[in-house]
């Protein structure tokens, strides 16, 4: 390549313009940046460059054809974007995905947004020249949080390397070869079958319908038709910043008056803010944190609001639950409180109240489906619907957002501060607490509210607030896979930080999955924006300052972190297996009355020893000739890693589980007439 | 399903020792797990994803990839009929036929019900003089008929009985 008079200059050439090179990755970052929208599946800046869909190619000079993601722009590089030779495999390439697509174009929720639809189109492609060879795969419904439908999938593999390299979960990855190829999670499992934790990132990411957030409309629309029922909405902090864009405004755009309108105008009756109980919550965290802190309890404290992160530490670090806030999140303790306030309130009867969250997130989805949060049948959340399929329910009804007369939200669950709506971004939980916290410690009203040292858009950010003579160490994290330098630290006995923020999604709730697609890279800047904008125009920026909240909690709750609000407000955790049904049968019997033996072998327990475990308790068996009369299994966590290892003889459950126990407790199940504590012999 | 034995599960934990549980070392982990069990039975594949910290889902995708790794369980003897060019031409299909008419195979069922035999083609294993080639597990049976394979599958079956 001739680039000797260039050198210096650092520019390179795309189509015959010349762009400056400032600290790009790739050609493609270059030609975006000049303007030109190279198309491409599987460039997503936030990840890997993985350079499979071959979309992006361009004519680099001297090289020939190369794939623009993978070239890292050099001084002088020539480059064509619009070649015969490029534009007609660019065409082939789309000619032969859409050969085996499932063209149900108009039933699929993503055909306004779909990139291989809107590629086709700028392809000029018109019919299809090759032989359609599209054979139908099972849809998989399983999961509350996603509908997964291979059928429409481009393998492009975005969400895979999302799910890996941005959540560090790894819940779905390419199986299989050549025409065969899918993404699926291990073993052809369904999704609720897995570790994936409904962040809903893939869905985001993905180009297509493969990958989409569960509708639940059809479920509000029974209950609001339904005269029996009063339906009410809380809606969550981020989706006023963002269900705009579902009807063509300009990202970030504040919609909280026409958006509550839009509930009202779909037929809910009452239409409440999540950012009152996110002042709840703000409260409830704050003083367990400061409870936390006086008197040596578990720190850091772990905020608790992102489900996808709570089920993410239920899986993987079980050890570090008590770290989690105890704190329900604002869903929950607004269904919680609903539920509690409403019947009373407005007055209703209690089963005729039907509450609806209308969440920017798909995780909330599977929270709110969560056993836990679902007593006596009765769960504190009935439906979750999300920014977008509340988009969908005004167009169904026929209304445009920009038409409507902005409403006000219902009281007394619709009052807020500005800390509930900062919930919304990455940073703002952090910074709603500190807006209690500090002023708590200091004992006198906080002056200035505004913590710019939490704001920012980093991975793993730390800051530092000087209260009094203490200094308060902060970390906020974003994307789960950052989190793993924390957790290590955590379990090295070196972690420095008192209070721990993250959310699953990078940006925060305003870009959860249940957000309108959006291609804009700019999206999640503006919308972080408008959340601190709103913030701003508020007339209580502190939680504590909320009178409403006040008054509830004088009526209902008591003091803050009190004995009744711990009753209502608050949750706890489990243990969650990844595996399921993968039971490894080491030594098995034909007989019918045989003793089953489950070893775990699950991480903890592992690292506890139990493989050592499983082989004496194996060969014990086998020299003591009961083979005939026992099974033994290796099996993949029994949600009890507190107490690994764990042994399962029979119906007897073993924590903390040793050889001789688990011997003993055999020669029990063998002989259950003969007190345990000792063998039997040969 | 067969099951795993006390020996095949000190082996895979022999094999993840060897290997240093290291992740890297994925595919040659696998291979050794193949050659203990004939095939990779999902549980092994779980217990070796937990083992080297890797999502089950990439493991299994790794697994699904090569041709090589199995799911499902394969016979005692492997028979790989050599199917490249030279054994084509040479009718390396009519050993395909001859050996399916004796196994009671077809082209959907790959394995006996007695775990005993397996067939597969492979695309050249490099033996082209002898063409048409065949290799039972390690052994390589070169200028094969349709007849002599017959036999040889008898010979087998026979010294089956005796053991």
């Amino acid at each position: 390549m001739n680039n000797t008079m260039q050198d210096t200059q650092n520019t390179m050439w795309i189509d015959n313009r010349e762009v400056p090179i400032e600290g790009e990755r790739n050609v493609l970052e270059v030609a975006r940046k000049a303007g030109i929208d190279i198309p491409t599946f599987c460039y997503h800046s936030d990840l890997s460059v993985y350079g499979a869909c071959r979309l992006c190619l361009v004519d680099i000079d001297g090289r020939g054809v190369n794939a623009s993601c993978s070239v890292t722009p050099e001084p002088g590089m020539r480059v064509k974007t619009n070649t015969k030779q490029v534009r007609d495999i660019r065409k082939i390439s789309i000619e032969l995905l859409l050969a085996n697509h499932d063209m149900n174009c108009p039933t699929c929720v993503r055909s306004a947004t779909c990139r291989l639809r809107e590629l086709a189109e700028r392809m000029g492609i018109e019919k299809l020249r090759y032989k359609p060879v599209h054979t139908p795969r099972a849809i998989d419904r399983s999961a509350h949080s996603l509908v997964r439908d291979p059928n429409k999938c481009v393998l492009c593999g975005d969400c895979v390397r999302a799910c890996h390299e941005v959540q560090g979960v790894g819940a779905i990855d390419f199986a299989f070869r050549g025409a065969d190829s899918a993404v699926m999670p291990a073993f052809c499992h369904n999704l609720d079958a897995v570790e994936c934790v409904h962040c809903g990132l893939c869905a985001t990411v993905c180009p297509t319908g493969a990958l989409t957030p569960k509708p639940e409309i059809d479920a509000v629309w029974a209950d609001l038709d339904n005269p029996q029922k009063v339906v009410v909405a809380q809606m969550a902090p981020a989706v006023r910043v963002g269900l705009g864009e579902y009807f063509g405004m300009a990202a970030g755009a504040v919609t909280t008056g026409q958006a509550v309108a839009a509930l009202k105008a779909v037929g809910f009756d009452k239409v409440y803010d999540t950012s009152f109980t996110a002042d709840m919550t703000v409260l409830e965290e704050s003083e367990e944190f400061l409870n936390r802190l006086n008197t040596g309890g578990t720190l850091p404290l772990f905020t608790s609001c992102c489900p996808a992160w709570v089920k993410y530490v239920e899986q993987y670090h079980h050890q570090l639950l008590p770290h989690l806030s105890s704190c329900k999140s604002p869903q929950q303790m607004f269904g919680a409180v609903a539920r509690k306030v409403l019947p009373k309130h407005l007055p209703l009867e209690e089963k005729e109240l039907v509450v609806v969250s209308v969440m920017p997130c798909t995780a909330k989805k599977f929270e709110a489906k969560q056993e836990k949060f679902n007593k006596d049948g009765k769960p504190e959340v009935d439906h979750v619907i999300t920014t977008a399929e509340l988009g969908l329910m005004l167009r169904q009804v026929g209304l445009q957002l920009q038409n409507l007369e902005p409403e006000s939200f219902d009281r007394p669950l619709g009052f807020k501060s500005g800390a509930g709506v900062l919930f919304g971004v990455s940073g703002g939980v952090t910074e709603a607490v500190l807006r209690y916290v500090v002023e708590k410690v200091q004992g006198k009203p906080l002056e200035q509210v505004d913590f710019h040292q939490v704001r920012g858009e980093a991975g793993l950010r730390e800051a530092v607030v000087k209260v009094n003579d203490t200094e308060v160490r902060l970390a906020i994290v974003q994307g789960l896979a950052n989190v793993e330098a924390v957790t290590k630290q955590i379990r090295d006995g070196v972690c420095p930080y008192h209070l721990v923020e993250v959310m699953a999604c990078p940006g925060g709730c305003v870009c959860g999955a249940g957000q309108p697609h959006s291609f804009n890279p700019a999206a999640r800047r503006e919308r972080t924006k408008a959340i601190y904008d709103h913030d701003r125009t508020m007339d209580f920026h502190k939680a504590q300052d909320n009178p409403e909240l006040a008054a509830v909690y004088a009526e209902h709750y008591g003091e803050a972190g009190g004995h009744a609000a711990h009753q209502a407000l608050h949750t706890d955790y489990q243990h969650r297996r990844r595996l399921h049904e993968l039971d490894l049968t080491v030594t098995d019997s034909d007989q019918e009355d045989k003793v089953q033996v489950r070893v775990c072998v699950g991480t903890t327990c592992f690292l506890n020893g139990s493989q050592e475990l499983l082989r004496k308790l194996v060969h014990y068996v086998e020299r003591t000739g009961l083979q005939d009369r026992v099974e033994i299994n290796a099996t993949f966590c029994m949600e009890n890693c507190g107490q690994s290892p764990n042994v399962r003889v029979g119906n007897t459950h073993i924590e903390h589980c040793t050889f001789d126990t688990a011997r003993d407790a055999l020669t029990q199940a063998l002989n259950p007439d003969i007190s345990s504590g000792f063998a039997v012999s040969p | 399903m067969q099951q795993t034995t006390v020996r095949n599960f000190e082996k895979i934990c022999e094999i993840l020792e060897r290997y240093e549980r290291n992740p890297a070392k994925l595919v040659p982990i696998l291979q050794a797990v193949q050659a203990e069990y004939r095939y990779l039975p999902k549980e092994a594949l779980a217990y070796v994803a937990t083992s080297l910290g890797l999502p089950p889902s990439r493991v299994f995708g790794v697994a699904t990839f090569y041709a090589h790794f199995a799911l499902e369980p394969k016979g005692k003897y492997v028979i790989h009929v050599c199917d490249g060019t030279a054994c084509h031409v040479k009718n390396s299909e009519g050993l395909v036929k001859a050996i399916r008419k004796k196994l009671g195979l077809s082209k959907e069922k790959n394995t006996t019900d007695d775990l005993l035999f397996t067939l597969e083609t492979v695309s050249c294993i490099g033996a082209c003089g002898l063409a048409p080639v065949l290799m039972i597990n390690d052994a390589v049976h070169g200028q094969m008929t349709p007849d002599a394979c017959a036999t040889v599958i008898d010979k087998i079956l026979e010294e089956e009985k005796e053991a």
